[in-house]
C-alpha cells in the first residue's frame, strides 16, 4: 500500500475552513472591488461616502466578517505555505502564535477604523 | 487503495524548466496568496487614517479635506499606485479563480481537465485585467 503521502494532520479542521472561507471571499472580494473601483472610483472615495456605507448595519456586518474571514484565509495560507516548507518544533510555534498576534492586531484595527466610519466608539 | 504522488521539491526553483501545470498553479496561486496577504495589512494601515479622520470637524469631513479623504486622494493621484493597483487586480482575479478551480478539485469535479481549467484562468484573468485597465488608470494622467 502507497505511504499516506500529505501535509493535512489528521483529524484538522483547519483546511475545511480555508475552504469555506475561500467560497466567502470568492463573492465578497469581487464585490468589493467591483464596487470600490467601478461603481464608485477609487480615486472619488472620500471620508463622508465611505461614512455613508459604514452607517448601515449590512454593509457594516458585511465588512467585518469579510475582514475576519479574509485574514483567517490569508494567515492560515501563510501557515500552511510555511508547513509546506517543512517548518517544524519551536520555529513553528513562534511563527503560529505570532501569526495569531498578528491576526488579532489586524482584526482589532479593522473593526477600530470600520467603527470610525459607523460613527461608533474605537476604543 | 490510495495513491500517492511524490511532487518533488517544487519549492527547488531550480528545478522550474520541468514544472507541469499543476507545479504553476500552485506556484502562482501561493505567489498571489502571499501578495494578497501583505496588502491585505498595508490596506488597512492605510484605511486606519480615517480613525484620525472621524475626529476631525465637521466642516473639514464636509469639504474634503479630512486625513483620510486626502491620503485617499492623494495616493490615487500617483500613477504609480494606479499600476500597483492593475496589478492587484490582476493577482486578486487569478487567485479567485484558480482558487475556484482548486474548491472544484476538491470536490471531484473536472479533475480530467485540471491542465486545462488552470489554462482558462490565466487567459480569463489576463482578458479581465486588460479590459478593466481604462477604468483603473481614468483621471490619473
Amino acid at each position: 500500500m502507497a505511504e499516506r503521502y500529505s501535509s493535512f494532520e489528521k483529524g484538522g479542521r483547519r483546511w475545511l475552513w480555508q475552504r469555506i472561507t475561500a467560497g466567502f471571499l470568492v463573492v465578497v472580494l469581487a464585490f468589493h472591488f467591483f464596487l470600490l473601483h467601478f461603481v464608485n472610483h477609487a480615486d472619488e472615495v472620500t471620508f463622508a461616502m465611505s461614512s455613508a456605507r459604514m452607517e448601515s448595519l449590512a454593509y457594516y456586518s458585511l465588512m467585518v466578517l469579510f475582514l475576519i474571514t479574509a485574514t483567517f484565509h490569508g494567515v492560515n495560507g501563510v501557515y500552511n505555505a510555511l508547513e509546506n516548507q517543512g517548518l517544524t518544533g519551536t520555529p513553528k510555534r513562534v511563527v503560529k502564535y505570532t501569526l495569531i498576534a498578528a491576526s488579532l492586531v489586524l482584526v482589532v484595527q479593522g473593526i477600530r477604523t470600520a467603527n470610525a466610519w459607523a460613527g461608533l466608539p474605537t476604543f | 487503495m490510495s495513491q500517492s504522488y511524490d511532487r518533488g521539491l517544487v519549492e527547488d526553483f531550480g528545478r522550474w524548466r520541468e514544472f507541469s501545470a499543476g507545479m504553476w498553479a500552485w506556484v502562482f496561486h501561493k505567489f498571489t496568496g502571499w501578495v494578497l496577504v501583505g496588502y491585505l495589512f498595508t490596506h488597512i494601515a492605510v484605511l486606519s487614517t480615517a480613525i484620525s479622520a472621524a475626529g476631525q470637524s465637521s466642516e473639514v469631513i464636509a469639504a474634503n479635506n479630512d486625513v483620510y479623504t486626502t491620503v485617499i486622494v492623494t495616493l490615487e493621484s500617483l500613477l504609480v499606485v494606479r499600476i500597483l493597483e492593475v496589478g492587484l487586480l490582476a493577482v486578486a482575479v487569478f487567485h479567485i479563480l484558480n482558487g475556484c478551480r482548486l474548491l472544484l478539485v476538491d470536490l471531484g469535479v473536472g479533475l480530467d481537465s485540471q491542465d486545462k481549467s488552470f489554462y482558462a484562468s490565466l487567459i480569463l484573468t489576463g482578458a479581465i485585467v486588460v479590459a478593466s485597465v481604462p477604468t483603473f488608470l481614468a483621471g490619473v494622467f
